[in-house]
């Protein structure tokens, strides 16, 4: 019985014997009262393993493995040759398709990640009124959740067609000459990151939203009192609250930001991220390197980590600045409140 | 706050009344209902969250002559769709057995995903045992773990497995995640009183017994959206299956890929492949969105 006190409580005291708690002496009642035990002390370790095996077996072991298979030569189809060190990573950074892809997965992150979480906060204060058909709303901006990447990047590409796409003959209609959404680089990188932002805005939306229901309604009375607008207690009540939910969307839109492929990857039939590899990110690359022309495991895997690396690195310099950024809002808050 | 206020008012006088005049008027308590801008912009984030869908929907009933003269597609669908719908279940993507194999993923991996997180869940929010904390941080932690960057060993492991090519390859990696336990855990320990388990034990039943007979039962609303957000996943899911299934035996993501590869020029083909691939979750969105939207929600407050 032990097992189930609340977790705070003294485990020792909460040996309670059982209702058919028997004299030791017959020993198949005392099998049982081991077997008893056992499943009480075993069951917990045996229910939580699933997730330890898979992970260890499909995330861990991979992770690390990766970092051997990077000092080898590795074939797909031949396999593991000779240990060559750092010669893959040499190799990988010496293309100069890896700055490429670096600089387009940067440009597509940036042009993806802070619009929307910008555009989600707003959006997610909208929503945060007393409104009519609220469900009906919130559905609204979640619509796009359910489309697949893949059926969004061939939507949007046909949106972006630098010659027959929608967005191009609207500015044509408001006399503004076409933009080459394809070739050239900053814009097909938009036209990527509205990919991204398409589907991911409402979702984000409705987790700030959540959040702000969450701030204490007396927040903002006060707020009130003092002689705050509305824009004043969005900005000195509702965003310094959302510190947490800040930091925890910026900390997942950048693992899943720096990782982006399948919207660059269907953004024209080819795959290879455009003629000059303007829109190849560093995942296509990798791809391109492992499954490509090369069929290079151990370039592909050196190009792995260094993306692991760089996304550890990002998401801890993520982490500092979020932090900054939200806290500052703080004192003007405290200082209004206390009043 | 909410007990100061009226305290203010009967001690400060005029100061306090032409805040509240000011709270009732000018700002708006915090329950007015809004004005017609808010529901004038929220319309129209509605318009850009739907048109896309729209749009490809306007494509793929209409011919790829009419696309090519018309880059702004005309309101009103045109009669192409069932036309479109059927050249696209005959073209050589292998489209039925692409449902097929995306359903059988779907639909494995939810059941899968569910079960082991809620036993897991079960474990971590109600039963004693050393290590707990730190093996549920541990999960937790490995949410930020990109683990899409191991795809080259795993792929060596499936092909030394021979698993390229066949389902399994894709299912199992998906079979239990850091999110579901995470959020089984979450919802468990508010849902399920420690009451009701010891009820169980003392009756006499086993600890897996325990599980089946009171916390699945008491997991039921958490689960099924976790099952609802594991299919949207597993439906739209393309890195991985892309790589280890590859066009001979595709889901429906990497169908619509060899598509486009092979039909780029059509975009009402590659359209209509679009709209059959995504009707299905819209269909699921028109009937559990709301459960989608309080699910977000939920995760939110608690995570």
């Amino acid at each position: 019985m032990s097992t189930i006190v609340p977790l705070d409580a003294e485990p020792d005291n909460a040996r309670l014997p059982r209702p058919e708690a028997t004299p030791p002496e017959d020993p198949r009642l005392r099998r049982r009262n081991l077997l008893g035990r056992l499943d009480v002390k075993l069951s917990p370790y045996l229910y939580v393993s699933p997730f330890f095996i898979i992970f260890a077996i499909v995330g861990l072991f991979p992770l690390v493995y990766t970092a051997y298979v990077s000092m080898h030569d590795w074939h797909l189809l031949g396999g593991q040759g000779e240990f060559v060190g750092l010669q893959n990573y040499v190799d990988v950074v010496q293309q100069p398709r890896f700055m490429t892809a670096l600089r387009n997965t940067f440009s597509i992150f940036l042009l993806s990640s802070v619009p929307q979480v910008l555009m989600a906060i707003v959006i997610a204060a909208v929503l945060d009124a007393n409104l009519r058909a609220k469900t009906f709303w919130r559905m609204g901006v979640l619509l796009p959740y359910v489309v697949a990447p893949v059926a969004v990047a061939l939507i949007f590409s046909k949106l972006f067609g630098d010659q027959a796409g929608l967005f191009n003959a609207l500015l044509d209609i408001i006399g503004v000459d076409p933009v080459r959404w394809h070739a050239d680089p900053l814009s097909s990188h938009i036209a990527i990151a509205t990919m991204v932002n398409f589907r991911w805005t409402g979702y984000n939306t409705l987790i700030f939203l959540a959040a702000m229901q969450a701030v204490p309604r007396d927040l903002y009375e006060a707020a009130v009192i003092d002689g705050a607008g509305r824009l004043r207690q969005f900005v000195s009540v509702t965003v310094p609250m959302l510190r947490p939910t800040i930091i925890f969307i910026v900390i997942t839109s950048t693992i899943g930001g720096l990782q982006i492929f399948d919207e660059p990857r269907m953004y024209d039939q080819l795959g290879q991220g455009g003629a000059d590899r303007q829109w190849m990110t560093i995942t296509m690359f990798l791809y391109e390197l492992g499954w490509g022309a090369q069929k290079s495991f151990g370039r592909a895997s050196a190009v792995a980590w260094i993306l692991f690396l760089i996304i550890v690195a990002i998401g801890m310099i993520n982490f500092a600045i979020t932090r900054r950024i939200a806290s500052s809002g703080q004192p003007t808050k405290k200082r209004g409140g206390a009043r | 706050m909410t007990t100061s206020v009226p305290m203010i008012r009967q001690t400060a006088g005029a100061g306090a009344a032409r805040a509240a005049a000011r709270k009732r008027g000018l700002t708006g308590g915090v329950n007015r209902r809004p004005g017609w801008v808010t529901y004038v912009v929220l319309g129209l984030v509605l318009a850009i969250s739907a048109y896309p869908i729209y749009y490809a929907f306007l494509l793929a009933s209409s011919d790829a002559g009419t696309i090519a003269q018309n880059p702004i597609p005309s309101l009103i669908p045109q009669g192409n769709l069932f036309e479109n719908l059927e050249r696209v279940v005959t073209s050589d993507i292998k489209f039925w057995p692409a449902v097929l194999n995306s359903l059988i993923v779907a639909v494995i991996t939810s059941v899968s995903v569910v079960f082991f997180a809620t036993l897991s869940g079960f474990a971590f929010a109600k039963l004693r045992f050393r290590g707990r904390r730190a093996l549920l941080i541990f999960v937790i932690a490995t949410m930020a773990v990109p683990t899409q960057l191991g795809v080259v060993p795993l792929f060596i492991v499936m092909s030394k497995l021979e698993w390229t090519g066949k389902l399994v390859a894709v299912i199992v990696p998906g079979m239990v995640t850091a999110f579901g336990v995470f959020w089984m855990t979450q919802y468990l320990e508010e849902a399920l009183p420690f009451e009701l388990i010891e009820a169980a034990r003392v009756d006499g039943c086993s600890m897996i017994r325990t599980f089946w007979n009171v916390a699945l039962p008491a997991a039921r609303p958490a689960a099924a959206m976790l099952a609802l957000f594991t299919f949207v996943g597993s439906w739209t899911s393309f890195f991985w299956p892309f790589i280890v299934l590859g066009g001979a035996n595709p889901t429906l993501p990497v169908a619509l890929q060899l598509l486009q590869a092979s039909y780029f020029k059509d975009y009402s083909l590659i359209m209509a492949g679009v709209v059959a691939a995504t009707v299905p979750l819209v269909v699921v969105f028109i009937v559990a969105g709301r459960q989608l939207v309080s699910g977000i929600m939920q995760g939110a407050v608690k995570g």
